[in-house]
């Protein structure tokens, strides 16, 4: 198992009350496993990939629980060690990485940093030479080195972003809605093109999202969350085939397809009865 | 009778005047569109970023003015409407936007959006009356009124809140509702609701509505007409049936194999047609004049402006 987390959770005091954002989560990822993680606006998704990161911010803190990363166990990391592991074993590719880009330099020193940060130090060529691997492997020409970020389309951005994560070979990256910012003809590409590297450098992909078609061209398996918890795991086939908790069958129910025109309204009363049972699952 | 609402050969150039504003952007070009009223239909304008859409919604409710041609409301430029005829258009024809949070101010209950128009327009000849509108408007949309006056934006669901705005126009009973994007910020689970409330209003109401989306799959399961924009051009134009199942233009076929299917037995594969992604991402700036041009104008041709 090359990640397991075992009961996390994660907490946010308020004024009024204690917000808990993740409930008791326990998963697990195979090395080389495409897993997507998915869930509606305040599931907790994102908070789990924070957690893994050990990027929460104040006042939100992780409460309990354990986070493996090949056996060891990230929360009783110091900050020194956890920072080493960041990039080099865990990379974090979000939906507004495109925009954590310096607009004052050149992609190739951003790169460098990255390399630099944890203690590659090569010659110039050595430099250039990795640089135009990294670039050409995420299907950017090397020469986009060379440009400013506002000199590239959000789609670049984002596969330099990519090629970022990917510069350490990290055993696992997590893509938070890597491509929800983008149009659909571009997100396809970039994840044709995270799928590739993906296989080729031998990571595991936790993919964040809240759009099952998404999940079923991407993930192998697929984690469903809702209110925090996880309400089912299960491969992608069988979550699309068999759903088995109510709320993981209004997502599917609420899927416009382009197979055939439904009835919306007759859909609609179903979403709601779905919706209702499986609030009644919350129970 | 003039249709109620036309667009006639509509141009929207955007830049170019001042010292700062060099590049010229053509947003919109040459777009024509007849909206009769009646029998209500449902026309979705699908494009992606920068495709014009959300401009040409502007135009057609009169928050930008074309750079050439006109918008027509019962055969009157807008610019040219009387004050009568102008209040006249503001109810007949409502918005509902994207972001169903930003339309509330966070400091107010959510019951002042649905009386300001009631105010506004001398709906109501009572508070009761008011009341009741606005409780009849609620349940129309499904929203039960004593789950949703009262309370403040930030307590309903992004779902509750776009339903709400469904609720305001229906007050109104406008003839044409121009939505963009109006479910883009909703959870999945709850959008399909929205979209029904908007089909109800079509079918119970006979209001007729310009979808705006760049979702191509709700378009096709809500239109009666899917109009495809590609960089302020129409590429695409007519019965959502042909333009899902047998595209005609280059990009539309592209839009369609882009969009990722809930089958786990259909997966794209890994190929990407080139290895050079600065050309990949700009491949579709690289469509010939040629490829750009409409595959089907079903519009009505151009009459002259009276």
């Amino acid at each position: 198992m090359l990640l397991e987390i075992d009961n996390l959770q994660v907490v946010y005091p308020t004024p009024a009350r204690v917000v808990r954002a993740v409930d008791g989560v326990s998963l697990s990822v195979q090395p080389g496993e495409r897993l997507g993680l998915i869930g509606e606006s305040g599931s907790g998704k994102s908070t789990i990939a924070l957690a893994i990161m050990r990027l929460i911010k104040p006042p939100g803190q992780i409460a309990g629980g354990r986070i493996l990363l090949d056996g060891e166990d990230l929360l009783t990391l110091d900050d020194e060690e956890m920072r080493r592991r960041r990039l080099a074993e865990v990379a974090l590719i979000t939906q507004g990485a495109m925009n954590s880009l310096n607009p004052v330099l050149r992609i190739r020193p951003q790169i460098i940093d990255g390399l630099e940060a944890h203690g590659i130090k090569l010659s110039k060529s050595g430099y250039e030479q990795r640089i135009a691997e990294l670039l050409r492997s995420v299907d950017l020409d090397p020469e986009v080195a060379d440009l400013y970020p506002h000199q590239l389309s959000g789609g670049m951005k984002q596969r330099v972003c990519i090629a970022t994560a990917i510069s350490l070979r990290p055993k696992l990256i997590i893509a938070d809605e890597p491509t929800s910012a983008l149009d659909v003809v571009v997100q396809k590409r970039i994840m044709q093109t995270l799928r590739r590297v993906q296989r080729e450098i031998g990571a595991s992909v936790i993919l964040i999202g809240h759009d099952m078609g998404l999940m079923a061209q991407f993930a192998q398996r697929v984690a469903v969350m809702r209110s925090g918890q996880l309400v089912e795991v299960n491969t992608v086939k069988e979550i699309f085939t068999k759903p088995a908790h109510p709320y993981t069958r209004l997502l599917m129910d609420s899927l416009p397809s382009l197979e055939r025109r439904d009835s919306l309204l007759a859909k609609a009363e179903l979403a709601a009865a779905a919706a209702s049972s499986a609030a009644a699952g919350d129970q | 009778m003039p249709p109620l609402l036309e667009m006639r050969q509509v141009t929207k150039v955007f830049g170019g005047g001042g010292m700062f504003q060099r590049r010229r952007v053509t947003a919109l070009r040459d777009f024509s569109l007849v909206i009769e009223g009646e029998p209500p239909t449902i026309i979705a304008v699908v494009g992606e970023s920068g495709s014009g859409k959300s401009t040409m919604a502007n135009l057609m409710l009169g928050l930008e003015t074309p750079t050439s041609g006109a918008v027509l409301y019962k055969g009157t430029d807008l610019r040219r409407l009387s004050r009568e005829q102008w209040r006249e258009f503001r109810r007949d024809v409502q918005a509902i936007f994207q972001d169903p949070f930003g339309v509330y101010n966070p400091f107010y209950k959510v019951d002042h959006v649905l009386t300001t128009p009631i105010e506004k327009f001398q709906l109501a000849r009572s508070r009761e009356e008011a009341r009741k509108m606005i409780e009849q408007a609620l349940l129309a949309v499904g929203l039960r009124p004593e789950d949703t006056l009262g309370r403040y934006p930030h307590q309903l669901s992004g779902g509750q809140r776009q339903r709400t705005m469904v609720a305001r126009t229906l007050l109104l009973r406008p003839k044409i509702i121009v939505a963009d994007e109006p479910v883009s910020m909703v959870d999945a689970s709850l959008r399909v609701t929205v979209l029904a409330n908007l089909l109800q209003l079509k079918e119970q109401f006979g209001i007729s509505l310009i979808y705006i989306t760049h979702d191509l799959a709700t378009a096709y399961q809500i239109s009666d007409r899917i109009i495809v924009l590609h960089r302020g051009i129409v590429v695409e134009d007519g019965d959502p049936e042909q333009i899902v199942k047998r595209p005609q233009h280059p990009y539309t076929k592209l839009l369609i194999s882009s969009i990722p299917r809930p089958d786990p037995d259909q997966v794209w594969d890994d190929e990407i047609p080139e290895r050079d992604g600065v050309l990949a991402e700009s491949q579709l700036t690289s469509l010939t004049a040629e490829q750009l041009e409409p595959a089907d104008r079903r519009t009505n041709p151009p009459s002259p402006v009276p």
